[in-house]
């Protein structure tokens, strides 16, 4: 694969000491080639491992702990290798009760049993008193009748579930944080089911997350289409002030804009006086901290995205079949649906994907002008790594949303080439 | 250009109306909320509401005379100028060392290198969130400064690699034959003809920097809080008229960085058919 443009120079030469000399040649044309090769690598590499050790390994890292599940058998080893045997069928034999009461009475010591206690507690509501109390009033592990023992703390050590929940985090590796970020779980026969209820919201938070997205890019495409058309039959000259007037907003800090809508769209705001004063209402409504608020801040956002993919495909239409299917007799309408239109695709797919994609990952416009009701995944990945601390799941929500972008980024660079994000 | 002048019908009328009525309708919705902030930052009252009681500069006084927003600032600063160097640096060496030859698993490497830009920020935040926390390097500035610099390196790849799409290889050839060392090559050839991607990267590069929140939300310490943590802070808490002067700076930012950047792309093209 190097070295076809040495090979095609040398080829004609028949004279015996050319050939020697085109041998030598070509060594050492491969040997340049090769020294172009570390040369060039030598400065690719620096990015390259900055880039690995700065956000890729942080992300594979993110990934682990999607799946990693150490609290429990770090805190309660004994318990753990304990269970090893348990079929689940009945309670636990009398060893793996001594061993969690020696176990629990470490973790007392250590002041570790909270650790174990709150990974707990995100199987099972009310596992963190449960695990606490037993920590702090752990049976001798010597006691006679050390199930009656446990019994007597709480009701609950009786019960299989319990311990089939202990089972379930016994680690090292875990499905639990990816079945709970689909609204998943394992039951105490370890059959996968939906969760409770009252406990399933991720599904609607995705639901939602979608549902915003495609709102978002569709509201987008209709707003985006005049003016990417105007912008590509337009002369140079309004076509590049068209192009600033869109470009202005693309590059004003989100957080301006954001802050912008906060004032435009506040009860005294002005959008709110305007319709009070053209009598479309009698009293102003609310339009912000809530989903109107959450999709014209967005649309504003992303607008740009779809302009610009879709100036740079229509610029490129001839209007030749335009005029071809008018003179035709097509009526105009007619020939922009079936001849206009189809030509757009590319720009029009190149566009949605693009907002779509960015519009799944937002976080700071639903933060700031959306209700409780309207945040997106991006929210909940944030609130459990910071606010909640269970990062597991943090950690399996990011891997959810990582891999729809992926998905959808796969079919983007499909279609337009690696690159053209963000950069229109 | 002009075609003949055939007298446009009703349908053709209607179109051409109803496309110039709604892309004047969504410019206008793109620009308003720009222009509704920037008033109200010169306002002597205390609500964000108009009409405006009158005219006063005492939100920009407020704006430098406070302990929050120059700090903030000044850590903006530090942080955007910082990464753009590193990202700038780094990016251009790589997208030369990727035009260069033809590395195997170029693809790859190439996803690779953009991906900060495709992957959400969020996502980022918390990789970062949970990696750097052992390190040391939460609540500080280098923390800060080496996400950003992985933020921000990818639009330095693009804009120069495209750049060298269209730099003419014989130029280099020209002054190695002329006895030029790589180096001398580098900075008095290539370097200045290469100029304006370079610097429209470094330019989109410190932009990503100095509007970047999530990552800022996540690793940044009080002493580290940047202009847009700042503004996410007040907006969420309590918007006041300061948060308007703040946010006509950064528009007026962001109108200096817009005509910087189509400067510099007249200028790349000049250089570039002028080099043909």
């Amino acid at each position: 694969m190097i070295n076809q443009g040495a090979d095609g120079e040398l080829s004609p030469s028949t004279d015996g000491n050319a050939a020697i000399g085109g041998r030598a040649l070509k060594a050492r044309l491969r040997r340049a080639e090769r020294m172009r090769k570390v040369a060039a690598f030598g400065l690719v590499a620096p990015l390259l491992l900055f880039v690995i050790v700065s956000f890729a390994l942080p992300i594979a890292g993110m990934l682990w702990r999607s799946v990693e599940d150490t609290e429990v058998s770090s805190v309660m080893p004994r318990t753990i290798a304990a269970l090893k045997g348990w079929g689940g069928q009945d309670l636990p034999s009398e060893e793996v009760y001594r061993a969690a009461a020696r176990d629990l009475a470490e973790a007392r010591a250590n002041g570790t049993a909270s650790a174990a206690a709150r990974r707990l507690n995100y199987d099972i509501n009310g596992f963190r008193t449960l695990i606490m109390t037993a920590a702090r009033k752990a049976p001798s592990a010597d006691e006679a009748d050390i199930r009656a023992a446990f019994v007597a703390l709480d009701a609950r050590w009786g019960e299989r579930e319990t311990w089939a929940a202990v089972k379930r985090a016994s680690g090292p590796l875990t499905d639990f944080y990816l079945l709970a970020a689909v609204d998943l779980q394992h039951d105490a026969s370890g059959s996968i089911v939906h969760v409770p209820e009252e406990r399933a919201i991720y599904l609607d938070v995705l639901g939602r997350t979608f549902r915003i997205s495609l709102t978002v890019t569709l509201l987008s495409l209709f707003m985006a289409f005049p003016v990417a058309y105007l912008m590509s039959t337009q002369p140079a000259k309004v076509a590049n002030l068209l192009m600033i007037l869109v470009l202005l907003p693309f590059w004003t800090s989100l957080l301006v804009r954001t802050a912008a809508w906060v004032v435009l769209l506040q009860n005294e705001g002005l959008v709110n006086r305007l319709l009070v004063w053209m009598g479309v209402i009698d009293a102003p409504i609310r339009l912000i901290y809530n989903s109107i608020g959450v999709h014209v801040a967005m649309t504003h956002v992303l607008l740009p995205f779809m302009i610009l993919p879709l100036y740079s495909t229509m610029k490129a239409i001839k209007p030749h079949y335009m005029r071809a299917a008018i003179s035709l007799g097509a009526p105009p309408a007619v020939a922009f649906v079936r001849v206009y239109l189809p030509q757009c695709l590319p720009g029009i797919a190149a566009g949605c994907l693009l907002v779509f994609i960015l519009a799944i990952g937002y976080y700071i416009t639903p933060a700031l002008v959306g209700g409780a009701g309207d945040q997106m995944l991006s929210y909940f990945i944030a609130f459990y790594t910071t606010d909640s601390v269970n990062w597991g799941m943090a950690s399996a929500l990011g891997a959810v949303l990582l891999a729809t972008t992926m998905v959808l980024y796969g079919v983007y660079s499909r279609l337009v080439g690696d690159g053209a994000i963000k950069m229109g | 250009m002009a075609a003949p002048q055939v007298p446009l019908t009703v349908s053709q009328r209607l179109g051409a109306i109803l496309t110039w009525g709604g892309a004047a309708a969504v410019l206008f919705f793109l620009l308003v909320p720009i222009f509704a902030i920037v008033p109200l930052s010169f306002s002597s009252g205390n609500f964000l509401t108009y009409p405006l009681p009158g005219f006063s500069l005492r939100w920009y006084e407020e704006l430098l005379t406070s302990d929050k927003w120059l700090p903030a600032l000044r850590n903006s600063m530090i942080v955007g100028v910082s990464a753009t160097i590193a990202a700038t640096v780094l990016g251009t060496l790589a997208s030369i060392g990727l035009n260069r030859a033809r590395l195997p698993f170029k693809p790859v490497v190439m996803g690779l290198l953009l991906s900060p830009m495709i992957v959400p920020v969020v996502i980022t935040a918390i990789g970062v969130y949970f990696f750097f926390a052992p390190l040391g390097l939460s609540n500080s500035f280098s923390g800060l400064i080496i996400a950003h610099t992985a933020l921000g390196a990818p639009f330095v790849v693009i804009t120069v690699s495209a750049t060298l799409a269209h730099f003419d290889i014989g130029m280099a050839r020209a002054a190695a034959s002329l006895g030029a060392p790589p180096l001398t090559t580098f900075f008095r050839v290539v370097l200045p003809l290469i100029m304006p991607g370079v610097a429209s990267g470094a330019l989109f590069a410190f932009a990503t920097s100095f509007d970047e929140v999530v990552v800022a939300l996540m690793i940044a310490g009080p002493e580290q809080r940047t202009l847009p943590r700042e503004m996410f802070s007040g907006i969420r808490e309590s918007i006041n008229p300061t948060i308007t002067a703040v946010a006509t700076v950064l528009i007026l930012t962001s109108v200096v960085l817009l005509v910087c950047l189509e400067l510099l792309r007249r200028r790349s093209e000049r250089l570039m058919t002028g080099a043909n």
